[in-house]
């Protein structure tokens, strides 16, 4: 058990995501960084989709009731355990009576904080993500408040000393980004002129970006055929392109159908970079093919399996 | 009819583009697909989307390569229709209360239309409309086919908050608000019936491709109604009929 003393700009309990509905306009939901996200849970020596608590921009600060296995993963957000500095990607004991405080994220966006057993809410078509536009899933649908009280299922653990991820499994978060992203599906809605102008301009991170998208400011894509379509799906990653030429990538939140044409949707291995983008970021696409980016997919397994074995010494 | 399309849609998302258009016979062979889809390969795709005019797939590379399953989808296309996968239509009636708190805009909509509130209400309940798609929010249905006499604009100013079974109209679309949220749309009444339940066993009363048919209720009926949606005991009416019965209404 736990309480939330302060919730920080924005935290909510997120696990992988509330796939099977979208058919019905459910979105998915779910960490942002999935890397990030299932880091932590293997560092916690947690089911890897157990449900954390993703942090934005400034963190959370919690008080232990109970010793609880705690793994931290994401953006820095300079942990302090009772005052005490401690890392990044790294998991340790909580004892009770001890304050785990969390401050505003020096790189990157968001942070996971797994505890040993995934935190206890009730699974809502599948998952224990927060959507909050429904209100939904999660902590009863909504952002954590101060004097929350979180549960922590029940779990067997004897790990005896902290953890940390090996440094080669912990990414770079960057202000300058390069993002690999397929073509389409409605490339063809765009010049040639304006599909050159997505793949050779930086364009901006804008102050408009949440769970649900990014806008992204620089050179106006120029449209060949207008920047509406007839409704069809979209996913995170997708790019859409509004009137206004500025691209929108979308995120785990955003709806499962709109109405602008996508020039290209950013690869899943390239969406936690997304995930912990700020304003101001410079953003910059490549074309990636399908193959590549497969291999990419293949690569993000690879550093999970990789995580599992080195730390599987210390998992009881 | 414009050639299919298969596009990708990241590493993850194959598109399967059977026009650009909003027309109920494309709309039709998107539903067919995803439901011969679902049972004939329900293991080695993640989940479908049916939208107006094209169907998303989504699947793990690993289990199914984007060749392998775009060539899948080519046979399925190629093949001769299957009998039984989707040959019959479900009607949902959704009763709904008109005007009033209720339905707030129900007589913008009809001096805008130069007919009477009570003809706004006949036309609105006289023909059975196309589930084209569920999207903008969880259980929101795209409606086709709202007669061109009730049509009416969007709010200049939309209001912060509509609450869950509000029924609305916008240009030439008819929907119901699934859940209270913000809106721009002109309301012309509210049902009693949930039509998303994120706690039941089945979330939402009605998929893509179904058929709704509002049924005017009186004030004393909506309330009875809500009882018996609070106490579990109500079910719409829900008919079933052979595809191509009624086409007359589709449209």
């Amino acid at each position: 058990m736990l309480t939330v003393i302060d919730p920080g700009i924005l935290s909510t309990v997120q696990d992988h995501g509330r796939s099977g509905y979208r058919a019905f306009g459910m979105p998915l939901s779910g960490a942002m960084d999935r890397y990030a996200f299932t880091m932590a849970n293997i560092l916690a020596g947690n089911p890897r989709n157990a449900a954390v608590v993703e942090m934005t921009m400034r963190g959370a600060r919690f008080r232990f009731s109970a010793r609880v296995y705690v793994a931290i993963c994401g953006a820095e957000m300079q942990a302090q355990l009772d005052g005490a500095r401690i890392p990044n990607w790294s998991a340790l004991y909580v004892a009770p009576g001890s304050e785990l405080a969390f401050r505003c994220a020096v790189t990157g966006c968001r942070s996971y904080v797994a505890f040993r057993g995934g935190i206890d809410v009730p699974e809502i078509m599948g998952s224990r993500s927060t959507f909050l536009r429904a209100h939904l899933g999660g902590y009863e649908g909504r952002a954590l408040k101060s004097g929350d009280v979180l549960s922590i299922a029940p779990s067997e653990c004897s790990r005896s000393s902290r953890t940390e991820l090996p440094s080669s499994l912990v990414p770079a978060y960057e202000s300058d980004l390069q993002l690999r992203a397929m073509l389409g599906p409605q490339n063809d809605h765009f010049t040639d002129e304006g599909m050159l102008t997505f793949l050779n301009s930086p364009y901006v991170v804008s102050t408009r970006h949440d769970r649900m998208g990014y806008l992204l400011e620089g050179p106006a894509i120029a449209h060949g055929s207008g920047p509406d379509i007839v409704s069809d799906a979209l996913c995170p990653g997708s790019v859409q392109v509004p009137g206004s030429g500025m691209p929108i990538i979308m995120a785990s939140d955003c709806q499962t159908t709109g109405g602008y044409a996508k020039i290209a949707t950013v690869i899943g291995p390239d969406l936690p970079k997304v995930a912990q983008m700020k304003a101001g970021d410079r953003v910059r696409f490549t074309i990636c093919t399908d193959r590549e980016a497969v291999a990419a997919l293949i690569a993000e397994q690879a550093c999970y399996e990789d995580a599992h074995r080195r730390l599987s010494h210390v998992i009881d | 009819m414009k050639p299919i399309r298969i596009l990708e849609a990241g590493e993850q998302g194959l598109v399967v583009e059977f026009g650009d258009e909003i027309d109920p016979v494309v709309n039709a062979r998107v539903h067919r697909l995803a439901g011969t889809l679902m049972a004939q390969m329900p293991t080695r795709i993640l989940e479908v989307v049916p939208t107006y005019r094209s169907l998303m797939i989504y699947f793990d590379p690993a289990v199914i390569s984007w060749q392998a399953l775009q060539q899948r989808v080519a046979e399925l296309l190629e093949s001769p229709e299957p009998a039984g996968v989707n040959e019959t239509r479900r009607t949902i009636t959704i009763p709904v209360c008109y005007g009033g708190e209720f339905g707030p805009d129900l007589e913008f909509v009809a001096r805008h239309n130069g007919i009477t509130a009570q003809e706004v209400i006949a036309l609105h309940s006289s023909l059975p409309y196309l589930v084209y798609m569920l999207g903008f929010m969880p259980g929101f249905p795209y409606l086709g086919g709202l007669p061109e006499r009730i049509a009416a604009p969007r709010l200049a100013v939309p209001r912060v908050k509509i609450a869950a079974g509000s029924v609305g109209i916008a240009a030439r679309q008819t929907g119901i608000y699934p859940v209270e949220s913000p809106g721009g749309w002109q309301l012309i009444g509210r049902t009693p019936v949930t039509i998303f339940r994120p706690l039941a066993p089945s979330p939402f009363l009605f998929a893509a491709g179904d058929y709704l048919q509002f049924a005017p209720i009186s004030e004393d009926e909506y309330i009875s109604i809500r009882e018996q949606v609070d106490s579990g005991t109500y079910a719409p009416l829900m008919t079933v009929s052979a595809r191509g019965e009624n086409r007359a209404h589709s449209h």
